[in-house]
């Protein structure tokens, strides 16, 4: 066994691993900041100097160009952001009503079909028919193809983890009792699941809203699949795009592009502004909801 | 299902009304069936010729036809082993990365310098693919990428078109995937972490134990059960990859494919760029398939180790 030491010793050495735990999360917390740092740093560089010197962390001359030209130009963006909100809001609310709805007859102990529920819920996290099989039911025999349908219902709306997450919440923390006496004053059960289970279900509302809300605003493979009408793009397929095209005009058509200098597009940095802007949602409520999150993750895998 | 463990007299279960409880579940069992269910039946289409213009019914069978079209290319091994290796990269460096910043975030206690670098560490997990995907371009790409103009240059290297080369891209890739997912998946662990009992470490630098000490001979093992579980989740997905991450981060490049293309993009490509539906389909019922025997098979070795954590 290891030698005994005396406690300062112990004590040095705990002080030690504190700085030394200290030094590694400051490089790696600086690691995930960066790349964001550096794309936000970017949006706001002159097109000339990235032109000549590429993204930096120290442009040699700021600009606002690149912001000036979305919002002059920013009806596509504005649209797309529109629709990025809007599918965002309407999947979300959705989405909550009947993943809590579903959870709740799974929670109930003297439901008869409790476990045959939670089998028929677990068995989609074990099996699924694949990509071509539901590609080939939203687009032939429902028709989704290039609807805003196509952004909210495949995939996202009612998943199983959600459902036991809110399952386990009902089960944990509300009282058999409550729903007896409610049962013996005459409520019915949707009287019972909306005026007394949802209301106190608050906490895991806000998690899975969250997790949904996300899910929703970064979600660009729905589109990707089954949008090919760019005025259905959100903010996630503009930015697929618009990294294409540029790329496309810069492969392509360098030399036709030449003579045309009247409109200076500030193709790099308006990139990256637009990509700063698809973040900037996240980043804003990220410090109000980030417990919820780290609760969310906690307690959904301590048992799914 | 573990509630009803040890229940003292036999009571007969006075069950509640169907019908509402039903009603209220309805919508989502609805909508269950139609995302989920209806597609497990549609794995027929792996066995049909399938054409857009004869549509699903009238597309004629074509038996065991695409999958040995499928195995016969390269494709099905090259897209089969990439996914099972970086799923296997994935998940030996994430928790070794994971486990390493729970233990550090936990050495640090409750203050607001943990609070500044967990924030942090977490918020890559929140970023979409396709930001993610602006980012890497920000430092790679050939023209204006930072790595080349900035790094390589500064250290009188030629600029790499990494875009094309694909030698690079497990190394990148692995990055990516870190640089997203370490943070996030440390929660579950610093969450094990705390619920480990205080006085064992009190004890421990009683009896003289450094810290290092302490995280191999107490956290770690007291962790095993953890990374055990986590590791066998993870090894359930194996087949499955982030279609994300191996299909928007290196822009869908095509010189890259011998290196980036997974079963998921596979799937994509042959259903959306390529038309061949039957192939698609028929790499996709493959990648179910084992998924699903896989899934069973870990959750057989969970409940043989430790049968409260088994998922079924």
């Amino acid at each position: 066994m290891a030698k005994l030491k005396s406690a300062e010793h112990v004590a040095s050495d705990a002080k030690r691993f504190e700085i030394i735990s200290t030094v590694i999360l400051g490089i790696l917390a600086v690691i995930a900041l960066l790349p964001i740092i550096l794309i936000v740093i970017a949006s706001f560089t002159d097109e000339t100097t990235l032109l000549r010197n590429g993204y930096s962390f120290l442009p040699e001359k700021w600009s606002t160009d690149a912001y000036v030209y979305m919002l002059q130009q920013g009806a596509t963006i504005f649209r797309a952001y529109g629709i990025s909100v809007l599918v965002t809001l309407v999947g979300t609310v959705i989405s909550v009503l009947i993943t809590t709805m579903i959870a709740y007859p799974m929670s109930r102990k003297n439901f008869k079909y409790k476990n045959l529920l939670a089998f028929f819920v677990f068995f989609t996290m074990l099996f699924n028919g694949g990509v071509v099989p539901s590609y080939m039911m939203w687009t032939q025999v429902f028709n989704i193809k290039n609807t805003i349908w196509a952004l909210i219902l495949p995939n996202y709306l009612c998943g199983a983890f959600n459902i036991f997450l809110v399952r386990n919440y009902y089960a944990n923390s509300i009282p058999d009792a409550l729903i007896e006496s409610a049962q013996i004053d005459g409520a019915s059960e949707l009287t019972i699941f909306f005026k007394i289970i949802f209301p106190l279900a608050v906490p895991t509302v806000a998690t899975i809203s969250l997790f949904t809300a996300l899910t929703y605003w970064n979600d660009w493979v729905n589109a990707l699949y089954y949008i090919q009408k760019p005025q259905f793009y959100g903010i996630q397929n503009l930015l697929i795009r618009i990294m294409n095209n540029i790329q496309y005009l810069k492969s392509g058509a360098a030399s036709v592009a030449v003579g045309t200098g009247a409109i200076q597009l500030p193709s790099n940095a308006v990139r990256m502004s637009m990509a700063v802007i698809g973040i900037l949602p996240i980043v804003v409520i990220y410090p109000f909801v980030q417990k919820y999150f780290v609760k969310g993750v906690v307690v959904g895998a301590v048992k799914g | 299902m573990s509630e009803n463990k040890s229940k003292p007299i036999k009571v007969k279960t006075k069950y509640a009304k169907s019908g509402p409880l039903l009603l209220i579940a309805a919508p989502g069992i609805l909508y269950l069936l139609i995302n989920n269910y209806i597609p497990m039946f549609g794995i027929f289409l792996a066995f049909k010729n399938f054409s857009y213009k004869k549509g699903i019914w009238k597309s004629p069978w074509n038996g065991f036809q695409n999958f040995k079209f499928l195995f016969h290319t390269k494709d099905a091994i090259i897209m089969t082993r990439n996914t099972i290796l970086y799923n296997l990269a994935f998940i030996v460096i994430g928790t070794i990365f994971a486990i390493t910043i729970a233990i550090l975030l936990n050495a640090l206690g409750d203050s607001i310098r943990t609070k500044f670098f967990q924030s942090s560490l977490l918020l890559p997990n929140l970023m979409s693919w396709v930001i993610i995907a602006y980012m890497v371009y920000a430092f790679l790409n050939s023209d204006s990428g930072f790595i080349n103009n900035t790094i390589l240059e500064a250290l009188g290297k030629e600029d790499v078109a990494w875009y094309m080369e694909r030698g690079y891209w497990p190394f990148i890739l692995t990055i990516v995937y870190l640089w997203k997912n370490a943070g996030y998946m440390s929660i579950i662990y610093l969450a094990a972490i705390a619920g480990i009992d205080k006085s064992v470490y009190e004890a421990a630098s009683l009896d003289g134990a450094t810290k290092m000490q302490q995280i191999f001979r107490i956290t770690l093992p007291l962790l095993k059960p953890t990374v055990i579980i986590m590791t066998l989740m993870a090894v359930g997905r194996i087949f499955f990859s982030d279609f994300g991450l191996f299909y928007q981060v290196p822009m869908n490049s095509g010189a890259l494919y011998a290196t980036t293309q997974t079963i998921d993009t596979y799937v994509y490509r042959g259903l959306m760029e390529l038309n061949d539906v039957g192939m698609s389909a028929a790499a996709g019922l493959f990648q179910s398939v084992l998924g699903f025997i896989i899934v069973v098979t870990a959750n057989a070795v969970v409940r043989k180790v430790d049968s409260d954590n088994a998922l079924f």
